[in-house]
């Protein structure tokens, strides 16, 4: 037979003409497709602010004197802080934080503005809820940063108005995301969580629901080669892959003003190896899974550490070292450095080539596995 | 099979060939000698030696749980024995699998059928799957498909089918690629008697075109159709032969008095 021939009446043909029939026609596949990732943007998108601004802030002001009242107006120019209302006594500075009405409080005592006159150090507090650790940290950098522009003031003052420079000027660039905003940084990971979790639940449910309905044992005593029947069912899962994919960007580039710097052509070839480490999850979940709700569990339960574990909120950097190897074994760690170094910085394969190797490395093997697992038979 | 021609034709010829010329040793369509199954602990069969005859509608008898559909299964080369040898149509089914594939069909208890593609579609597919294209394909499945009496109902999702309508287009789908040997596993279960009837004049249909079939069931009105029959109880061989055969060799006036009296003595204890 022909090449040619061979090519054309080969049973992939088939099996791909029939999962497009069945996924025109599943309302849920479609949904996945369009609704899903939307969803999933706006949600993240908009939910995951990791940068603090505006703290609910209250001040007991024991010095009420135009020094304090300065020291607060500086506080509040941060923008980290928004003051919300005075306290008279350190009970009600308490039960305000107790209640949640403020997150910060600023204590100025009696002799603040006599201190400053006679030009000993002054002191003042800063009580901060610590018990969200990312708004406390921003408090701390808030108040230190509200406190020496305030000195930089005095000391300016003293010395009869001279604007002073201060010794040291560290400045801070920024790169990638100037405005600092954590969507910049987390919308690109959506695309990655995104095709995980849709990708293993696709496929690890459609094999399972072959295998319920029994289509799958009839398929298994046709003369259909073992490629054909997976390549056939995992093909036009990859195309939702990137259907999202587009989504996502278009989406994401419209609402979010995600910046898109570097070769998308290059996004997409890589994407590729990464659809293929998700449906090798997919498929290995699906040889385990006895029914659709299982197999959909166990999708749901394989998410999980990626969603904590792969950079995708929380910065790996930060993590203690266990989760930093679990991360590790996750297909979507690589992706997301992929992903945000090609969205964000705009670099290619002579930084990532390390990251696509062990991406392309996780396809082969999980698919691999999963591949002979599935092919024994029905027993 | 060597000289290009089309799948159908090269295949007719192929059976032509077999049946007449080398009919002797290819008389046998399934021949098998210490057959055996196990699950874990569970023997599913055990000791099973069955000679199937071409062209032969042959019955599997038993209850449930008796290993009909593990016999059927290993014989269609979806499980592995665990022990024993089985030839059919010409092949071994531990080694020549893929052969086998080819030229067998088989309707599984659950019709294999997917419930979101048209009667239309679901034929194509396997008609697809079996090797058949272009316009060969369209014509032998507009034949195939009026001739069981799908014409105006072709564009129906075949989820929404009758039970008696997705037996009928599970055997379409299983023979459109007309297959030496068709397995029937229950194939009338659940199905109401005007459609089994109409069943099994497809099936002697088929047989009268040189098919073997291997059907099992729990009807004795349809035991009594078959040429020959097995008897299965707990995973073995407990009596074959024609029905007549049987119902003189037992003493009993009919197979489903064979049935209950072998089964009892099968399971009494000893
Ligand atoms: N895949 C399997 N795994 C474990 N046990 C099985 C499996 N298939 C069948 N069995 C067991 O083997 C025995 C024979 O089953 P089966 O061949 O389906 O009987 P029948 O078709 O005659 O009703 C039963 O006890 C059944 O529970
Ligand atoms: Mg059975």
């Amino acid at each position: 037979m022909s090449p040619w021939r061979r090519l054309r009446e080969s049973r992939f043909w088939p099996m791909l003409w029939k999962e497009f029939i069945q996924m025109r026609r599943d309302r849920l596949t479609l949904g996945m497709m369009t609704v899903l990732p939307a969803v999933q943007l706006l949600l993240f998108g908009y939910a995951i602010q990791t940068d603090v601004r505006h703290l609910p802030t209250v001040v007991l002001d024991e010095s009420r004197s135009v020094e304090s009242r300065r020291l607060t107006q500086t506080l509040e120019n941060t923008d980290v802080f928004t003051v919300v209302g005075e306290v008279p006594t350190a009970e009600a500075l308490r039960s305000a934080i107790e209640s949640g009405r403020a997150n910060a409080a600023l204590v100025i005592p009696p002799d603040y503005e006599t201190r400053i006159a006679r030009g000993v150090p002054a002191r003042a507090q800063l009580v901060v809820d610590a018990a969200d650790p990312q708004s406390s940290a921003a408090a701390l950098s808030g108040a230190q940063l509200a406190a020496q522009a305030r000195g930089v003031e005095i000391t300016s003052e003293r010395l009869g108005g001279v604007p002073i420079e201060p010794p040291i000027d560290l400045a801070v660039r920024p790169w990638y995301n100037p405005a600092q905003r954590s969507a910049v940084f987390i919308v690109p990971g959506v695309i990655g969580v995104l095709l995980t979790i849709t990708m293993t639940l696709i496929t690890s449910t459609a094999v399972v629901r072959e295998r319920e309905r029994g289509t799958l044992e009839q398929l298994i005593v046709t003369p259909i080669d073992k490629p054909s029947l997976m390549l056939g069912k995992l093909v036009p899962f990859m195309l939702v892959g990137y259907v999202q994919m587009a989504v996502v960007m278009g989406l994401g580039s419209l609402i979010f003003d995600i910046p898109i710097v570097g070769s998308l052509w290059l996004l997409t070839l890589l994407t590729a190896a990464f659809i293929f480490a998700s449906l090798g999850v997919g498929l290995l979940i699906s040889t385990v899974a006895r029914t659709q709700a299982q197999a959909m569990q166990l999708s749901f339960f394989f998410m999980l550490p990626n969603i904590l574990l792969s950079g995708y909120i929380f910065p790996r950097a930060a993590m203690p070292e266990p989760a930093q190897w679990i991360g590790l074994l996750l297909p979507l760690t690589f992706f997301l450095r992929i992903l945000r170094g090609i969205l964000l910085k705009g670099i290619g394969m002579a930084h990532l080539w390390q990251d696509s190797l062990v991406l392309v490395a996780f396809a082969v093997v999980l698919l691999a596995i999963s591949v002979r697992r599935f092919t024994k038979t029905i027993e | 099979m060597s000289e290009p021609a089309p799948a159908g034709s090269d295949r007719e010829a192929d059976r032509a060939m077999h049946g007449a010329t080398h009919g002797a040793p290819n008389g046998v369509a399934v021949e098998t000698r210490g057959l055996r199954k196990e699950f874990g602990a569970l023997v599913a069969v055990q000791g099973l030696d069955l000679t199937i005859r071409r062209g032969e509608v042959f019955g599997m008898l038993g209850p449930n749980g008796s290993g009909k559909t593990t016999t059927i299964r290993m014989l269609c080369g979806l499980m592995q024995p665990t022990a024993g040898t089985a030839r059919v149509v010409g092949h071994e089914v531990t080694t020549e699998a893929e052969a086998i594939r080819r030229k067998i069909g088989y309707m599984s208890q659950r019709y294999g059928l997917y419930d979101d593609l048209t009667v239309e579609e679901n034929a194509r597919f396997y008609a697809t799957v079996y090797g058949l294209h272009g316009r060969e394909r369209t014509a032998r499945l507009d034949a195939h498909l009026s001739e069981l009496g799908f014409d105006s109902r072709r564009r129906q999702i075949a989820g929404t089918l009758s039970g008696g309508w997705k037996q009928r287009l599970a055997l379409a789908c299983a023979t459109a690629h007309r297959p030496e040997m068709l397995f029937l596993d229950e194939p009338t279960a659940g199905v109401d008697p005007a459609a089994r009837r109409r069943f099994w004049e497809t099936i002697y249909e088929l047989a009268g075109r040189g098919t073997t079939i291997l059907v099992t069931t729990h009807y004795m009105d349809e035991a009594e159709r078959c040429q020959r029959l097995a008897f299965l109880s707990r995973g073995h061989l407990i009596g074959i032969g024609t029905p007549a055969e049987i119902t003189r060799q037992f003493n009993e006036p009919t197979i489903e008095d064979v049935f209950i009296t072998l089964q009892r003595k099968d399971e009494a204890p000893v």
